[in-house]
């Protein structure tokens, strides 16, 4: 019994853990250039839920979000193939690369927009100054769906065949767990390789490390700025596609809560560090998912940030903050 | 090459360069000396595009580089090694060195620099794994300059690259100075260990509180009093 609670809530945690791996990844990032942090990249997340909706229903013709003609016209009319249905198999596979890539793709652009518009002309004020705008953002996006979208929640239709698979012991493990899991794994990869490898990924490591070097390497620094702005609101929309498919409705006010468990998760694992925000995200995960099967659910959010506060108290810079001083 | 049209740079109200004029000819060591916060690391930010004249212009090979921004000068083959390195810390040696390189897509080429670099400062290369931030200050200042070396520049620019290192290290620094020099590499020197650079440049200019106060050849400058008595520590 016992085991098998604490198997499956590591199940359980571990796919949680993911999607605030996924979040707070966009913390870190521009966390690790700006030094700000970006609130309004909760809502990033919940724009990413919402686009998914909008592609699912054309891509499906059911109607998803009732008034979504008034929002984008272009949709009233629109059919497309049926063929992407079929319920499983490659259908759903192409269904599934179209509805993550046109969500990561379009709140990508949203966060370079926003970065542009909302932070960049800031970028020589007070540090206080772009961080209330990021508030106003966040404030503008969520009012933006209420209002033209609905206030109401909407149910995330079903998608694919879900089903429990048994691990033994008491434990299963669902197929959308897995699919949530395999596809945080590999985007949580390709970021890694990316930042260490390439040659764009060492130059936003520079240019967080120091920005007017950067600059001398000839490395352009709005670049980079917003290219960050691009990865970390793509990877927030992924998590948001999965949160509406995990839990089956998607709301407005959706990404307060994931939002501030994930910079939780970025700031236990250093903030600013990549490796960090992903340890970072599944610990939380996993530790909130056992204290609501040892404890109840509602004690999560409780345990979550007393975790928090211990972090702060005895490793101020996070799990894995920097230990490399720096000489002058 | 590279000429300096009169620039006053300010921070905030403070006028930190009063309308300073230079010039660098192809080929040549140039100094720029001068006591603490004269104004040497604000010109060379101000050449490199770091700061922004309020007046004047800057031009290199004939074109205006004043008020573009600082990757754009680069590109241009101005390579600034700024004072106090600035070595990104939590990347290898060799990743530092690569970042020297960024605008460069000639693998080949990169590859035989990253070699010669590694001659010039075999040092670095037994530590070319080694994270920047645990080398040591000369380390440092070796790295620094290789990183600038990377990009090819046409014209290299030098913040007081002997500052607090051991006389070997310092002997070291300015003999890769002059050797760069012969080989192609146009050079400005910011310093302040003015003997030596005077030593080694062919033309100097002193600077004091955002002007310049005295220019002429390396060698007539080391033999000015005035240079003599302020610089030199000779009273
Ligand atoms: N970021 C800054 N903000 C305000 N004033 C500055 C700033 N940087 C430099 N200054 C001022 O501008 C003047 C010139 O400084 P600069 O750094 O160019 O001097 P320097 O000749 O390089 O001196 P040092 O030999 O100590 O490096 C100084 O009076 C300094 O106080
Ligand atoms: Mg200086």
């Amino acid at each position: 019994m016992l085991a098998s609670t604490i198997g499956q809530q590591l199940v359980n945690g571990l796919t949680l853990g993911g999607m605030y791996a996924l979040i707070a990844l966009g913390y870190t990032l521009v966390y690790g250039i700006m030094l700000m942090i970006n609130f309004a990249h909760s809502e990033m997340f919940m724009s990413g839920a919402y686009v998914g909706l909008f592609t699912l229903q054309l891509l499906t013709n059911q109607t998803i979000i009732t008034n979504a003609a008034k929002v984008l016209p272009f949709m009233s009319g629109m059919q497309s193939a049926r063929v992407f249905f079929t319920g499983s198999g490659f259908g759903l596979f192409i269904c599934f690369v179209i509805v993550f890539g046109v969500a990561m793709v379009a709140v990508g652009f949203m966060g370079v927009l926003i970065e542009r518009f909302a932070y960049r002309p800031l970028r020589h004020a007070p540090r206080l100054a772009p961080l209330i705008s990021a508030i106003g953002v966040s404030i503008f996006l969520q009012n933006a769906v209420l209002l033209w979208i609905d206030s109401k929640a909407i149910p995330f239709p079903k998608v694919m065949p879900v089903h429990d698979i048994k691990l033994g012991g008491g434990v299963s493990i669902s197929t959308l767990q897995i699919l949530i899991l395999v596809t945080t794994l590999v985007l949580l990869a390709c970021l890694d390789t990316f930042v260490a490898r390439t040659k764009i990924g060492k130059a936003m490591r520079a240019t967080s490390q120091d920005r007017e070097a950067a600059g001398l390497m000839g490395i352009d620094i709005n670049s980079v700025i917003a290219l960050a702005f691009f990865i970390g609101p793509a990877l927030g929309a992924v998590a948001g596609v999965f949160a509406g498919m995990y839990y089956g409705s998607v709301s407005f006010s959706m990404g307060f809560l994931p939002g501030i468990k994930s910079f939780t998760a970025a700031v236990i694992g250093g903030i600013g560090n990549l490796r960090g925000a992903i340890l970072g995200g599944f610990a939380l995960g996993i530790i909130e998912s056992l204290a609501a099967g040892f404890l109840s659910s509602g004690y999560k959010d409780v345990v979550a940030f007393a975790i928090l506060i211990l972090v702060l108290i005895f490793r101020p810079g996070g799990l894995l903050g920097e230990s490399v001083v720096e000489k002058v | 090459m590279l000429k300096v049209n009169d620039i006053h740079t300010f921070y905030g109200q403070i006028e930190a360069l009063k309308g300073i004029s230079l010039e660098v000819q192809e080929g040549e060591i140039v100094t720029l000396i001068g006591a603490n916060g004269a104004g040497k690391s604000t010109t060379l930010k101000t050449i490199s595009g770091a700061l922004a004249p309020k007046h004047g212009s800057i031009e290199f090979e004939g074109g205006i580089i004043s008020g573009m921004p600082i990757h754009k000068v680069t590109q241009k083959g101005v390579i600034q090694v700024p004072e106090g390195r600035r070595i990104f810390a939590r990347m290898t040696v060799t990743e530092n060195l690569e970042m020297g390189a960024f605008l460069r897509s000639d693998k080949d080429g990169i590859k035989d620099d990253m070699d010669r670099v590694f001659e010039m400062f075999p040092r670095l290369r037994e530590r070319a794994g080694q994270k920047g931030g645990t080398l040591s200050g000369g380390e440092q200042q070796m790295l620094a300059m290789a990183r600038g070396i990377m990009a090819r520049p046409k014209l290299l620019m030098l913040d007081e690259p002997s500052m607090g290192l051991a006389p070997v290290i310092v002997e070291l620094i300015f003999e890769t100075i002059v050797e760069l020099n012969k080989s192609g590499s146009t050079i400005l020197l910011v310093e302040q260990n003015a003997a030596m650079a005077l030593a080694i440049a062919d033309r100097g200019y002193v600077l004091e509180t955002g002007t310049i106060k005295l220019t002429g050849p390396g060698k007539d400058l080391l033999q000015n009093e005035e240079v003599r008595k302020a610089y030199l520590g000779e009273t």
